[in-house]
């Protein structure tokens, strides 16, 4: 509780400030709607009530935002076009795929610098220069490109969401394959064991603690990744195709609707990678 | 009889350069006239096989390799694709340029050859072996440009449209990402600093702060084109609210690295709170504050390009980009990539030099390594 109190103060201030923020923002749009109904000498507290209210805000309210969520998932067949649940499994689905392959490659190559002095110097350096490519800037690009090869549906997507995911997971975990100390490996080679036992029971277990910080950063850009390569495909729906029609078609409560689903799939993604964090640790008899 | 000099790995590329080389030359007897140069470089290389009775130095293998490179470069045919022992000598030259870092590699681990400017070299390798291989590939393949085109087109498109590019580089980098930058970074440093005032806004700020930094603030680009118009404002706005977060829980977490005894220390110099934070905390949080610089550079970047996709006006980045592959112009548009990956790593290279001279006191940059 005395860990649950001032978040939920934050989170209360800011969402005073929100509806407070909401009354001026949508206020010039409110007048005119009001004069053209001559309606005048409208209480402020009518005329709040008004602005929280709008069909297309300039800050739509924060009840506003959660009824469409309501509205666009719950309320909705899951296969209407409209569904908000519809547009977020295709995204979940190519964050996940894209995921699966960053970490996979991202342990690969990590697996290739630690053994081999060569790929440690030629692929580290462009390994971090990879990452100032501004590649989630070209993602709807690549997208294109990959979509003129016949490569369609959720593999384009996947390859942004594995771009941005894998070097976070390369970094962590060369950093944590090279965590055993001297003193530790000298111990196993005592035991005779052969560079794959080496790996399995001391590289490996020492690893994982890096392995999790990673793949909690790399789900959370895998979905930032696969959102905004669907920024290129209209058709092909899924979060981000919800934020560009929404901001072509001035639908401001939609982008908000959809931007909430994101930050809580990420927000689900990261504690269900934090939770397998806990388990794998427990299972490994670290202290809690 | 392999010389013991070379590891399996080592004497395995060895024999793979050498074999296709040896194949490549074989093919090539044929159209001896049309590539000379390549005839040559297959046939050293085949001659390369003497290393079996008498090895040579590394610097061989590295001039093979260079060799090779220029030779298929040159050797590219104009129109079609190039025959098959093209491929050959191709994967020859890649295998002498792997063998070439391998060895050099193992010697400077060896303690041989220095660490500084020969330890460079094998990133340097890497770099130009997959350009020409990705000209190589693309040309000879006759992969169509729109979908990848060669980086010898890319940098004749770059060379041809400079003016276009600095304006694009002036619209999005000077005029949107580095305000977004400063504000972003500035609010957050701030904000950070009054937080700390208090531990219970501390305890509600930070996981809130944490939470945030792993969302996709890129998202709110369409609203904030909305309320800022096309041009730069709103980009600097994205710029800014993608740059807050990470700040803000970074020097929340830096201010908290000075032990309790430094604190103390300063506690019996009867130092003030402002003398505490000016001359103790903020210098001990100075890596955690560089730390988030160097992730917001990236991210400003990145934000503000997006952000373009969502309304600009007609210069800029993303515009270029978004326009470019609408046109087909996948040339312009990789000079434009080409133009942002430069831009990114010069302001994190330029963020990195200054932290090793701000934070000269800290273990990672007096260890000699960033």
């Amino acid at each position: 509780m005395t860990r649950l109190l001032p978040v939920l103060t934050i989170l209360l201030a800011i969402l005073v400030i929100w509806y407070g923020a909401a009354v001026p923002m949508n206020a010039n749009w409110q007048v005119t709607l009001n004069n053209r109904a001559d309606l005048v000498d409208v209480p402020l507290t009518t005329f709040a009530q008004q602005t929280w209210s709008q069909d297309k805000p300039v800050l739509p309210a924060p009840h506003q935002v959660i009824s469409e969520i309501w509205n666009a998932t719950v309320a909705l067949d899951i296969s209407s076009k409209r569904s908000l649940a519809y547009h977020g499994w295709i995204t979940l689905s190519a964050t996940l795929l894209g995921f699966a392959f960053g970490t996979a490659l991202g342990v690969l190559l990590a697996v290739a610098i630690i053994h081999n002095d060569a790929s440690d110097r030629s692929l580290m350096p462009w390994i971090i220069a990879s990452q100032t490519i501004p590649i989630l800037a070209v993602a709807p690009m690549v997208v294109v490109g990959l979509g003129a090869v016949g490569l369609t549906g959720l593999v384009p997507k996947s390859l942004i969401s594995m771009y941005l995911s894998f070097f976070p997971v390369v970094v962590g975990m060369v950093k944590g394959l090279r965590s055993p100390e001297a003193i530790q490996l000298d111990l196993m080679r005592t035991y005779d064991a052969n560079g794959w036992q080496t790996f399995w029971k001391l590289r490996w277990p020492a690893a994982m603690p890096f392995l999790f910080a990673s793949m909690k950063v790399g789900i959370a850009i895998s979905l930032i990744g696969a959102v905004v390569a669907e920024l290129s495909n209209a058709s092909g729906g899924g979060l981000g195709v919800r934020l560009l029609t929404g901001s072509y078609n001035g639908q401001t409560v939609q982008i908000w609707a959809a931007l909430f689903i994101a930050a809580g799939l990420a927000a689900i993604l990261v504690a269900l990678v934090g939770s397998a964090e806990r388990w794998v640790n427990a299972r490994m008899g670290a202290r809690a | 009889m392999m010389r013991s000099d070379l590891t399996p790995l080592q004497s395995g590329l060895a024999l793979l350069a050498a074999l296709a080389a040896l194949a490549g030359l074989a093919f090539s007897l044929s159209t001896f006239t049309t590539a000379p140069l390549l005839a040559l470089v297959c046939s050293l290389g085949a001659l390369s096989l003497v290393r079996l009775i008498w090895p040579f130095s590394l610097w061989l293998d590295g001039a093979l390799a260079l060799l090779g490179a220029l030779a298929l470069v040159a050797s590219l045919p104009a129109e079609g694709s190039m025959p098959g022992h093209h491929w050959l000598a191709l994967v020859a030259a890649w295998a002498f340029a792997w063998l070439f870092v391998e060895r050099l590699s193992a010697t400077i681990r060896l303690g041989k050859l220095p660490e500084t400017g020969t330890g460079l070299v094998i990133p340097i390798v890497f770099g130009l072996a997959l350009l020409v291989a990705w000209e190589v590939i693309t040309r000879g393949a006759n992969v169509p440009p729109v979908l990848l085109p060669p980086p010898s087109a890319i940098g004749a498109r770059f060379l041809a449209e400079t003016s276009i590019l600095w304006a694009d580089f002036v619209q999005t980098f000077i005029k949107s990402v580095l305000p977004g930058y400063a504000m972003g970074c500035l609010a957050g440093l701030g904000v950070a600093i009054l937080v700390d005032r208090s531990p219970f806004l501390k305890a509600g700020v930070m996981p809130i702060g944490n939470f945030m930094s792993a969302l996709p603030i890129i998202g709110i680009a369409p609203i904030m084109v909305m309320w800022f118009g096309f041009d730069w404002q709103s980009k600097a706005a994205v710029v800014v609210a993608m740059t807050f977060f990470p700040m803000l829980v970074n020097t929340v977490a830096g201010l908290n690295a000075a032990s309790a005894i430094e604190r103390d220390l300063m506690h019996t110099y009867a130092a003030s709170s402002w003398q505490t934070l000016m001359k103790l905390r903020l210098p001990a949080a100075g890596p955690f504050i560089f730390n988030a610089l160097k992730i917001n550079s990236t991210l400003a970047l990145i934000g503000a390009i997006v952000a373009e996709f969502f309304g600009t006006p007609i210069v800029g980045m993303g515009f270029r980009i978004s326009t470019g592959v609408g046109r087909l112009a996948i040339d312009l548009v990789w000079a434009e990539i080409a133009v942002a990956a430069v831009a990114g790593s010069a302001f994190y290279g330029v963020i990195a030099l200054i932290e090793r001279g701000v934070t000269f006191w800290h273990p990672s940059v007096r260890g000699g390594r960033a």
